[in-house]
């Protein structure tokens, strides 16, 4: 079993935290395979993001975990006992949801104090811990007030300082962010981590946006059809996908025809590493990141492999997106947007592809297809 | 371009005013509107009300005014049939058993069908709706015998809340439906799940606190249903307080009798509709 590191409560206690474990996790709707005999461990104290898109399993995992729905087989261990056939009310888990899940009928306080009070803690503990928890999350001044008299940012604040409050083994994150605007979700991404980082607490974390995933994770799992893709740390799911959808997935790519030769592919006439070294050589797919890409403006009028025209820009703040015609082809290319300023529609550009390592897909078939569907 | 400008920017301050003047017409035509249907409506149910309160007040010689009828109802003893007070005081108790025995068996009921079983929800509507498509003679006729046995073994009127929770089913039904699809049932007893809770504290002290106003409907309705119930008691044989009432009026030779029962009759159950109503308004106002 892995080292449980001892880390520090508010409330000043120490905690251990815990290894999770699920082994051959399967569920089954009818048909349809949710999850199809997952492995996926959890390190004490770790935040694992698990990223998909809509049905690839990711929301399955976690009610299994918190034992809201039961595996069709497979295990869950946590701390090393097993937990599979527990039910939820015995788990030891706090959750957050992705709707806003406080009980309308009680105030802020007594939310955060309703598991210490089926824990029979009593009265004065109950409302000091409610009041830390309450300060964990920067709401100590609305502890009276009822949930539809706090914002969704808030309650979500709330969900969190309650799941937190019965000191649980495992913390559990449903799209907890989904419901709010851009501006709260980035600021609630923060300091849920913050939070987690201090309390030191194992945590699961589910979304489908890939930025908050990169962005508070120690380590990302992205799923597909109900198993594991890849599971790494951000940079390496970000920068040496394990697969191409992983790749697709997860940031943008530009999807350009190359010859593998040698462990290396040529896509328009540059060279560029491969991921995976040993592919066999012949035509592929490269899939090229757009941050790869720089682009030279006042090129030579003449056409070549690397030279377009720019079709449009897009504004993103402070990065801007870059398309540019190849002629058979488009590529995208992230800018900063000073560098990007330059450039209009109908600009002529020169193109250099960065030699970061690239992912190819598939063999012949799929340069074929692609020749075909940019045809 | 500049007459284009002088063309747009002339009757700009009429076309603003012409929004408001228009809104304020269209609001006052609304508001007098409102107030002509609200008349004419008023006055369709207060009219018959307030000539039945006048005729039971209607003295020896036309034209007088008499309490003769109200002390009538007050002093009858009728051979056989229990006095008046009697009569309030059962319908009473049987209104509260049944609130009772209905709310006892839907809430815990509909929750756990939400939560657990929702495959059975729509035979769980079905059931609870088919009493009202069933005419009440019908169910007099179906019910007969059972209450024969009933009275085999000479049980009070207060058997009748068997009969009385079917009837009440369908309505207390739609009202906690409606209180039920208000709340996100499942998001918060997953959380309670999840804090620790058993099932009977995610529906107790969960779920049913979030369902007052459901559950208040529900009552209001049940309550309503009992104390105007006639049919079912009279024909199998039961005394209640609309039965009384009847027997009172066929039983008195003053015709005004027969008037001041039935504005008795509307009146007690109006004041206390209206009692109810006002206590579950006080209690959301404190929680």
């Amino acid at each position: 079993m892995t080292s449980s590191p001892v880390t520090r409560t508010q409330g000043g206690a120490a905690r251990t935290a815990v290894e999770v474990r699920m082994e051959g996790l399967s569920r089954h709707y009818g048909p349809v395979v949710a999850l199809d005999r997952l492995d996926l461990t959890l390190h004490p104290g770790e935040l694992i993001a698990l990223l998909g898109p809509s049905g690839c399993g990711k929301t399955t995992t976690l009610r299994l975990l918190a034992g809201l729905e039961d595996a069709d087989s497979g295990h869950i261990t946590v701390g090393g006992k097993d937990i599979t056939h527990v039910s939820a009310a015995k788990r030891d888990m706090g959750m957050v949801f992705q709707a806003y899940s406080l009980f309308p009928h009680m105030t802020v306080r007594q939310n955060v104090a309703f598991g210490l009070r089926l824990r029979r803690v009593d009265a004065a503990k109950r409302d000091r811990r409610a009041l830390e928890m309450l300060d964990l999350v920067g709401l100590s001044t609305q502890a009276d007030r009822y949930p539809h008299q706090i914002s969704g940012g808030q309650q979500q604040r709330v969900a969190l300082a309650r799941a937190l409050a019965i000191e649980p083994q495992v913390l559990l994150l449903d799209e907890p962010l989904s419901a709010l605007d851009a501006k709260v979700r980035a600021q609630l991404r923060d300091e849920i981590r913050r939070i987690q980082l201090e309390v030191g607490i194992t945590t699961l974390f589910v979304t489908h946006d890939q930025e908050e995933a990169l962005a508070i994770a120690d380590r990302v799992g992205v799923m597909r059809e109900g198993h594991l893709e890849q599971l790494a740390p951000p940079i390496e799911v970000y920068s040496r996908p394990a697969t191409s959808f992983v790749a697709e997935f997860v940031g943008l790519s530009n999807r350009l025809s190359g010859t593998v030769r040698g462990g290396e592919v040529i896509v328009r006439g540059c060279t560029l590493p491969l991921v995976e070294r040993d592919t066999p050589d012949g035509e592929v797919v490269a899939l090229v990141r757009p941050e790869a890409v720089t682009l030279a403006s006042h090129a030579a009028p003449e056409s070549g492999p690397l030279v377009g025209t720019v079709i449009a820009v897009t504004f993103l703040g402070a990065t801007s997106r870059v398309t540019v015609d190849l002629g058979d082809a488009s590529v995208m290319a992230q800018l900063q947007t000073s560098d990007a300023t330059a450039l209009s529609a109908g600009s002529r550009v020169a193109l250099t592809i960065r030699p970061d390592p690239v992912l190819v897909s598939g063999s012949s078939a799929a340069a074929d297809s692609l020749a075909e569907e940019e045809a | 371009m500049a007459a284009i400008t002088s063309l747009g920017e002339t009757p700009a301050p009429a076309e603003a005013a012409r929004p408001g003047g228009m809104q304020a017409r269209r609001r006052r035509r609304l508001n007098v509107f409102r107030y002509v249907v609200f008349t004419v409506f008023g006055l369709f149910f207060v009219l018959p009300l307030l000539a039945l309160g006048r005729f039971s007040l209607e003295g020896a010689k036309l034209g007088t005014w008499a309490l003769t009828a109200w002390r009538q109802i007050a002093s009858y003893q009728g051979s056989g049939i229990p006095p008046l007070l009697s009569a309030i005081e059962i319908t009473l108790e049987l209104a509260v058993i049944t609130c009772v025995v209905t709310m006892v068996l839907l809430v815990p009921t509909m929750i756990w069908i939400r939560l657990r079983v929702k495959w059975l929800a729509r035979t769980m509507e079905i059931l609870c709706l088919l009493p009202l498509t069933i005419p009440a003679i019908v169910l007099v006729v179906g019910l007969g015998p059972v209450y024969n046995k009933i009275q085999h073994y000479e049980l009070s009127s207060l058997m009748l809340f068997w009969a009385y929770v079917i009837l009440a089913l369908p309505y207390a039904y739609r009202a906690l439906a409606a209180g039920l699809s208000a709340v996100d049932v499942e998001t918060i007893s997953e959380a309670a799940r999840s804090l620790g809770a058993s099932w009977f504290t995610v529906i107790f002290r969960v779920i049913v606190p979030n369902m007052r106003q459901a559950i208040l409907n529900a009552l209001l309705l049940t309550w309503a249903l009992v104390l105007g119930e006639f049919t079912i008691a009279y024909l199998l044989l039961y005394s209640n307080l609309q039965v009384e009432l009847y027997s009172i009026s066929r039983n008195t030779p003053n015709a005004g009798v027969l008037f001041s029962t039935s504005f008795a009759a509307l009146l007690f159950a109006f004041i206390l509709l209206l009692i109810l109503s006002f206590v579950g308004r006080r209690r959301r106002g404190r929680g």
